[in-house]
């Protein structure tokens, strides 16, 4: 069957069966960010955002974007520089295999939560699973990422 | 691996209906547990079309959609205000905000899944669901109904006015719960306590003794004294069974602790030691 939707900004047109996962098509679109980390729907690896929604493309059927909005990294290059040199300046990420389902869900959060404090980003991004650390980088990194985004919002309000 | 040979996005709940009436026909929820399985499934119907994806809500009941998500629930203001907090407690521990976006309440009520969050704090309110051919059943008469090819329409929740407390107990954040326990004291005098995760499917502990009546008008103490009182009760009543997250005999425990936990944090105390 085929489906139109809007990958990362740009109508597309893509030929699908009726059980292709969203992730799979998504990769076969070249956007390579989005990984298979477990199979369980537990580990947040490839997460989207569909209509600005944080969601599992694992667990989507492809055939349910249809006319819908779909943003993987690929198209957020400059934000995920920008959250990418906090991470880094923290020593967060070891392997960077969970990098961008984690960014993903960063992004979904600082817009659905107003200033939110550690216990609320723990609980945020608990679906997000990183095998090589314990996530004091991370929290870290976003704790200063916040601020930074905050100042510069209030920079602008002046 | 989940097959699916035909995807159809139905026009009407007549259609799903139908469509569902073949034993290879599966209707799609938010398909978190479903893809984890190796069905073949012949026809996906998918309700996404029918606008059952919001939450109605006036003076009498909360009318649910069941393609409504465990997140739209979690974050629903008069939802949160009715449980006093006691529906989001139910969900958040639910694997992470993206799992919680994709599972639906419909899927969740209709698989009626022995390790249901959703199911046992459902069971606690004075809860229905609106069956496309079987009409409005209680949640309790539907939880112990056999599966069948019906169409779940949505979930319906009655505001009777209550106190409630929701509490699970987890081996590790975000795993499915070793036991949960939800409550209910309303406020003309009755009271619904469930423990779910047993790990068979919820189930209402009955108050036979008419232990927890009136808890509400009790004075601490004696809400204190009912509390344990029905504790003990429904480790002594309520079958537990034992698989790798625990065993009968650590659920039976546990039964005790959180019902008693439950009941006086929904009788007003900050929390129940």
């Amino acid at each position: 069957m085929e489906i139109k939707f809007w990958l990362n900004g740009r109508k597309i047109q893509a030929e699908i069966q009726a059980d292709t996962l969203l992730l799979d098509l998504l990769r076969e679109k070249g956007c390579y960010s989005v990984k298979r980390g477990c199979e369980t729907a537990n580990c947040g690896l490839c997460t989207v955002l569909l209509e600005d929604k944080p969601v599992l493309s694992c667990s989507t059927l492809a055939a349910r974007v249809e006319e819908k909005h779909v943003v993987t990294l690929e198209g957020l290059q400059e934000k995920a520089e920008e959250l990418g040199g906090f991470l880094a300046r923290e020593g967060a990420e070891q392997c960077g295999f969970c990098n961008p389902g984690f960014m993903m869900n960063i992004f979904a959060m600082e817009k659905e939560l107003k200033d939110p404090g550690e216990e609320e980003i723990q609980e945020y991004l608990a679906g997000n699973l990183c095998r090589c650390s314990g996530f004091m980088g991370q929290t870290r990194s976003i704790l200063k990422y916040l601020e930074y985004k905050k100042k510069l919002r209030e920079g602008e309000g002046r | 691996m989940l097959k699916i040979r035909e995807y159809v996005k139905v026009k009407d709940l007549e259609e799903a209906y139908q469509l569902n009436q073949k034993r290879s026909a599966c209707v799609l929820g938010g398909m978190v547990w479903l893809k984890m399985g190796s069905r073949n499934v012949g026809t996906a119907i998918d309700l996404s079309g029918l606008g059952l994806d919001t939450i109605e809500e006036n003076e009498e009941e909360f009318r649910i959609g069941a393609m409504v998500s465990l997140r739209d629930l979690e974050t629903h203001k008069g939802l949160e205000e009715y449980t006093r907090g006691a529906m989001k407690e139910s969900l958040r521990h639910i694997v992470g905000v993206q799992f919680r976006n994709c599972a639906t309440a419909g899927g969740s009520i209709f698989g009626r899944f022995g390790f249901s969050d959703v199911l046992t704090m459902f069971l606690a309110m004075d809860s229905y669901v609106e069956l496309y051919k079987g009409g409005i059943l209680p949640m309790e008469e539907f939880a112990g109904m056999k599966r069948d090819r019906d169409i779940l329409v949505r979930i319906l929740v009655k505001k009777r006015p209550a106190s409630m407390a929701y509490i699970s107990q987890r081996n590790s954040s975000t795993d499915f719960p070793v036991l949960a326990c939800g409550v209910s004291l309303f406020e003309d005098g009755g009271a619904k306590v469930t423990l779910g995760a047993r790990p068979g499917k919820a189930v209402l502990v009955k108050d036979e003794e008419k232990l927890l009546k009136d808890f509400l008008k009790k004075d601490p103490d004696r809400q204190k004294e009912a509390a344990e009182a029905f504790a003990a009760y429904a480790r002594e009543h309520v079958r537990t069974g034992s698989n790798m997250r625990g065993s009968a005999r650590y659920r039976s425990h546990l039964a005790e602790v959180l019902v008693r936990r439950a009941l006086i944090q929904a009788g007003g105390r900050e929390n129940g030691n």
